[in-house]
């Protein structure tokens, strides 16, 4: 289980972004993480898997522990080396690197010869398609193969965690409904716990067990999935359904600003 | 005929040594974005570590290539250590910068220890030439061209199909994408660095088995810029493509056109040629254009 401790996160030493952040993410679950533009998510993904160390950011207070260890202090390979591991916004993959290549490098702080080259082949059992396209570089398949990749990748590290930042960017409905699909497959028969990153709130709460919606750098609002799908500031702030649950017409749009009711 | 085929094997030997010191400057290059002007004195330290080993302390020729390779690793290590480490995340014009200073520090290092007057190899392979259908090719050449080949070929290799070649050329790619792997990109630059040292090194030793050794052969750093900007900057198979091509024109121009200069065109050719580069096709022959998907 992870378990994010009241953290707070500083760049530069002096810009504020994480202030008493608290998220926990039990194992197998699949956590959602909500939020508007700037209001921390990547920076709360970053602070977990060490990434922040080598963009000058910082976690000044409060503790990240990893099945009860300490990790805020861990730098990101060591981190990765301890199961959690995270694929980066905007899919990421190596260009210049064939498919197959990309999905060794993910295995980077393996050590089984025999383990990577079944996870290679269980990779492809997900992803048929990059199957197809193993020895093509990477730089010049499509949009969502390169998510599939992405994620393929992420799984050859063996992962207990896996922090998925808005795989869904970029991508057609249909496309995210497949690569959500898998998402929860991986979820369900590799036993890796998923803390998920998404501003399409409702492709995110169709997976998710639990959804906690950030602003400004903390938790405003958490709970089961079912109590956040009635929420009606969720419906309406992230869904954009109206309180008879059918979507809202431009007519009924109010003009100052709604104050949401958990500030 | 004879005398064409004789220019493209001196050419073709010349170029697989300018194809290995390339490789190193290619490497770094890749790794970090930093132009490494110190490769040439790499070469030099090279060199004279293997020379004063065998000429000085008469280590049989074997192993002191061994023990060179050691020292080279173990040097570029260290410089990586000492002096790149504590500019992570400098501008790269000052990392630039510091390499220039770098150059003149090995260089002015290497004066001091051994001296500025030319020495020579004591004689490894036998003096008698070897003759493939007329041209005649001398032994120190044709082992020079074996070894450069075998080193190119290992590093190919190496870059291929090596775990450590993968992350290599990832984190060449793309460094934070990497770092979420788990590759550590520390060692990514100290591998650089000391893969770097140890072309260099190998070069050195091949270059001055051919020419004898002085402070003068830490030009081949400068030589070497022709070779990477004709391979592109960035790509391992420019380098040697690269490395060879310059090698054979060079030595062409110069068995063809010095007479009518008075000498020197092999020295300004390989330049006329990355100015023309330049000109026509900046990214190389093979170097990486930034693949934008639209």
């Amino acid at each position: 289980m992870l378990v994010l401790n009241n953290i707070e996160v500083v760049y530069n030493k002096v810009i504020l972004v994480l202030k008493g952040m608290s998220i926990r993410v039990p194992d197998g679950k699949i956590i959602a993480l909500l939020g508007a533009n700037g209001a921390g998510k990547t920076t709360t993904l970053k602070a977990i898997s060490g990434l922040l160390k080598s963009e000058d950011g910082e976690v000044t207070d409060g503790s990240i522990e990893y099945n009860g260890t300490r990790i805020d202090t861990k730098d990101a390979e060591a981190i990765v080396r301890m199961g959690i591991f995270q694929v980066l916004e905007g899919r990421r993959v190596f260009e210049h690197l064939t498919i197959e290549e990309n999905l060794q490098a993910g295995a980077i702080t393996r050590k089984d010869r025999q383990g990577i080259k079944h996870d290679i082949k269980m990779v492809y059992g997900y992803f048929p398609r990059l199957m197809d396209l193993r020895n093509r570089v990477a730089g010049y398949i499509s949009g969502g193969e390169q998510q599939m990749l992405a994620i393929g990748r992420a799984l050859m590290a063996k992962p207990r965690l896996m922090l998925l930042d808005e795989p869904s960017l970029g991508l057609a409905p249909l496309l995210v409904r497949e690569i959500f699909e898998i998402i929860r497959r991986i979820n369900a028969e590799e036993n890796v716990s998923i803390l998920l990153v998404e501003q399409n709130a409702r492709a995110a709460l169709s997976i998710a067990e639990y959804v906690y919606i950030m602003e400004n750098g903390h938790v405003g609002l958490d709970g089961s999935t079912e109590e956040m799908a009635h929420n009606p500031d969720v419906r309406e702030f992230y869904l954009g359904l109206s309180k008879l649950g059918k979507r809202k017409s431009f007519k009924d749009v109010k003009h100052y600003k709604r104050r949401k009711r958990w500030l | 005929m004879i005398f064409f085929l004789q220019l493209m094997v001196t050419g073709l030997v010349v170029g697989s040594m300018y194809a290995l010191v390339a490789l190193g400057f290619v490497l770094i290059y890749k790794s970090s974005r930093v132009i490494n002007f110190a490769q040439g004195e790499l070469v030099l330290v090279g060199a004279y570590v293997c020379l004063i080993l065998t000429a000085t302390y008469r280590v049989p020729f074997l192993l002191a290539f061994a023990i060179t390779m050691a020292v080279a690793i173990l040097l570029g290590l260290a410089i990586e250590r000492l002096f790149l480490r504590p500019m992570i995340g400098e501008p790269v014009l000052s990392i630039i910068m510091l390499t220039i200073g770098l150059s003149s520090l090995l260089k002015g290092l290497v004066e001091f220890i051994w001296g500025t007057e030319t020495r020579v190899y004591p004689p490894i392979f036998p003096s008698k030439p070897v003759e493939f259908g007329g041209i005649v090719v001398s032994q120190v050449y044709l082992w020079s061209f074996i070894l450069s080949a075998i080193f190119l070929v290992i590093f190919s290799l190496f870059f291929k199909f090596t775990k450590s070649g993968i992350a290599m050329r990832a984190a060449a790619d793309d460094e934070d994408a990497a770092l979420s792997m788990g590759i550590s990109i520390k060692k990514i630059y100290g591998m650089a660095w000391a893969i770097a040292a140890l072309v260099a090194g190998v070069g050195g030793i091949i270059i001055g088995n051919i020419n004898g050794v002085n402070v003068s052969l830490s030009a081949i750093g400068l030589n070497v810029f022709p070779v990477v900007i004709l391979g592109g900057l960035d790509s391992i198979p420019g380098a040697i493509v690269g490395g060879l091509v310059i090698g054979i024109l060079e030595n062409l121009a110069g068995g063809y056109l010095d007479p009518f200069f008075g000498g020197g065109v092999k020295e300004i050719f390989p330049f006329l040629i990355l100015v023309l580069v330049l000109m026509v096709k900046p990214y190389g022959l093979f170097g990486l254009e930034r693949i934008e998907r639209v």
